[in-house]
């Protein structure tokens, strides 16, 4: 494997503070409306979080401030050290959809972030990385194909890579495999727990499924909704490297149980 | 013509094995080009047969034998290099001359309209406005602006196809989908980054509907400016043959003129093909 990749995606150690929220609260201008109160969270380094809620829990909102997308109405929110006030390189993003350009090879399409960070001759010196990427996602030679000839999971493995490409300190997850079935799901997050060990990514995974957040996560965040605001934060002790067989275990059952009676107080509200 | 499909279905307790007929439409076994055949040879058919009892005067429709003949004739004309080819070439340098035109106006107005606030909210209304008023009927404005030589006619052309090319580029820029743009968004893209590098190709199948739309416009204007202003295209070889009551004629300079309009809308479908080699398009619901 070549250097970049072995290489962690941040100086800090195993287990020290990557992104920080302290506090956050968004409240729409518009209408409004208190999307997320009092959100306080904390992502360590090499630990996988997923945070789980019903519809209008403020998910999606607290992804959004996350990815400097949007900007809270109050509190802190610190990745690396400095305070998150626009979209950056160090963070990466994937969503329910690919978005592969169907104009794009799988390879340029991967260094696609780089061509808009440094321009076209960066990229160009990015391919073999790509290259490096495709083959770690078991993509290997995929490189000059296009997506239209890739199935709904090549596609999502290719938009891994175009995540990973620019090295970031932390993941963003937004529901990654909810458009796949059923069998590829299971697959694809195996694969996505193999990478993130391998990378010692710090990952943040925004998910519907109580099965899919137990099997990935160190901490599970559920939330609860009017106004979206934190339930409980879950610590997931299941050993890794976690496997499918897992979810038969009666420990795996009870930690789903615990979830879903915290979900279902939170709908009572 | 039908399909017998045996479907081996083990039902318990039956030893039959279960046989479906299915319908084949007749249609969908025959080839295209058969088909095509088919309604030419109909439609020749039934013209030779209205000429050949005489149901229409001869000076309103010709038969189609004499059709042909004047159709080598104009053929001979032009390959020789005759004074048919020279209206020809101004006609064909007026088409392509306005949808050069037409191209530059259409993709400037279209981004201006698709990619800022400003364009949409005022600039769009009166392009709207314009677009539905009868643009022919600026014909003669052209000829008295421009004069009688080929400007007048290449500006009509333009002003014609310029219209579908600036909707289908605003069109096509709106095509982008919430995701892309907010991928674009978390990798830091600049906007003209996010034009340049995904809206404008993610809108190129609508541009290239609008171009061919703008295509077939600008023959039209073209030919209408000749009509009204003179000239010396084929446009007017057109006219001075209608008006000698030269039926033959004036079908086979049409049918001539036809593959300059052609020429130009192969042109642009070729170039779709290359550019926008990830977009498959059919031409209708009907062909597999």
């Amino acid at each position: 494997m070549n250097a970049a990749l072995a290489q962690d995606y941040s100086g800090a150690p195993l287990g020290a503070p990557v992104y920080e929220l302290n506090n956050v609260s968004k409240t729409y201008a518009r209408n409004l409306v208190v999307a997320l109160e009092d959100v306080s969270l904390t992502l360590r380094k090499g630990s996988f979080t997923s945070v789980i809620g019903s519809s209008g829990c403020g998910k999606s909102t607290l992804l959004k401030i996350m990815a400097g997308l949007i900007p809270p109405t109050k509190g802190r929110v610190v990745l690396q050290s400095k305070p998150v006030t626009g979209p950056r390189h160090d963070i990466g993003m994937m969503f329910q959809q690919a978005t592969l350009f169907p104009w794009k090879t799988a390879a340029e399409n991967i260094v696609l972030p780089i061509e808009i960070r440094d321009g076209k001759a960066a990229a160009k010196k990015a391919i073999d990385s790509a290259h490096d990427l495709l083959e770690m996602v078991g993509l290997e030679g995929f490189e000059n194909v296009y997506p239209n000839e890739l199935s709904g999971g090549m596609a999502q493995r290719a938009a891994i890579c175009r995540m990973l490409i620019t090295e970031p300190a932390v993941l963003l997850l937004d529901e990654p495999f909810s458009a796949l079935d059923e069998l590829s799901r299971d697959m694809m997050n195996m694969e996505l727990q193999r990478i993130c060990n391998e990378q010692h990514a710090t990952a943040f995974l925004v998910t519907h499924s109580i099965q899919e957040a137990v099997i990935l996560s160190d901490e599970i965040v559920v939330m609860k909704p009017r106004p979206g605001r934190i339930a409980e934060i879950v610590d997931v002790d299941l050993p890794r490297p976690r496997t499918l067989d897992m979810m038969t275990t009666p420990k795996f059952g009870e930690i789903v149980d615990y979830i879903r009676t915290l979900l279902d107080k939170g709908e009572d509200m | 013509m039908t399909d017998v499909q045996v479907n081996q279905a083990s039902e318990p307790g039956t030893e039959q094995d279960t046989v479906w007929v299915q319908e084949v439409h007749f249609i969908d076994s025959v080839p295209r080009w058969i088909a095509m055949t088919f309604v030419f040879v109909v439609f020749i058919g039934t013209w030779h047969l209205v000429t050949a009892f005489e149901l229409v005067s001869p000076i309103i429709l010709p038969t189609p034998w004499e059709t042909l003949e004047d159709m080598v004739f104009v053929g001979k004309n032009l390959l020789s290099g005759g004074y048919m080819l020279g209206a020809l070439w101004i006609t064909f340098k007026e088409v392509v001359y306005g949808f050069a035109l037409a191209i530059a106006l259409g993709f400037s107005f279209g981004v201006l309209v698709g990619e800022t606030a400003f364009g949409e909210k005022a600039v769009m209304p009166y392009l709207v406005a314009i677009d539905t008023m009868p643009k022919v009927a600026f014909a003669p404005l052209f000829v008295a602006w421009l004069g009688f030589g080929i400007e007048s006619k290449v500006a009509l052309a333009a002003f014609i196809a310029t219209f579908p090319i600036v909707v289908g580029t605003a069109a096509g820029l709106h095509a982008a989908d919430e995701n892309a743009r907010m991928l674009f968004k978390t990798m830091g893209a600049s906007r003209m980054q996010t034009l340049i590098k995904m809206k404008l190709p993610t809108g190129l199948p609508q541009i290239f509907t609008g171009l061919k739309i703008g295509a077939v416009g600008v023959m039209a204007g073209a030919i209408t400016g000749e009509f009204l202003g003179g000239g010396k295209g084929f446009g007017e070889l057109i006219r001075v043959a209608a008006s000698q009551l030269n039926t033959p004629r004036v079908f086979s300079l049409i049918l001539y003129l036809s593959l300059v309009g052609l020429a130009v809308y192969a042109a642009v479908t070729w170039s779709q093909r290359k550019i926008v080699f990830w977009h498959k398009e059919r031409v209708g619901a009907h062909d597999h």
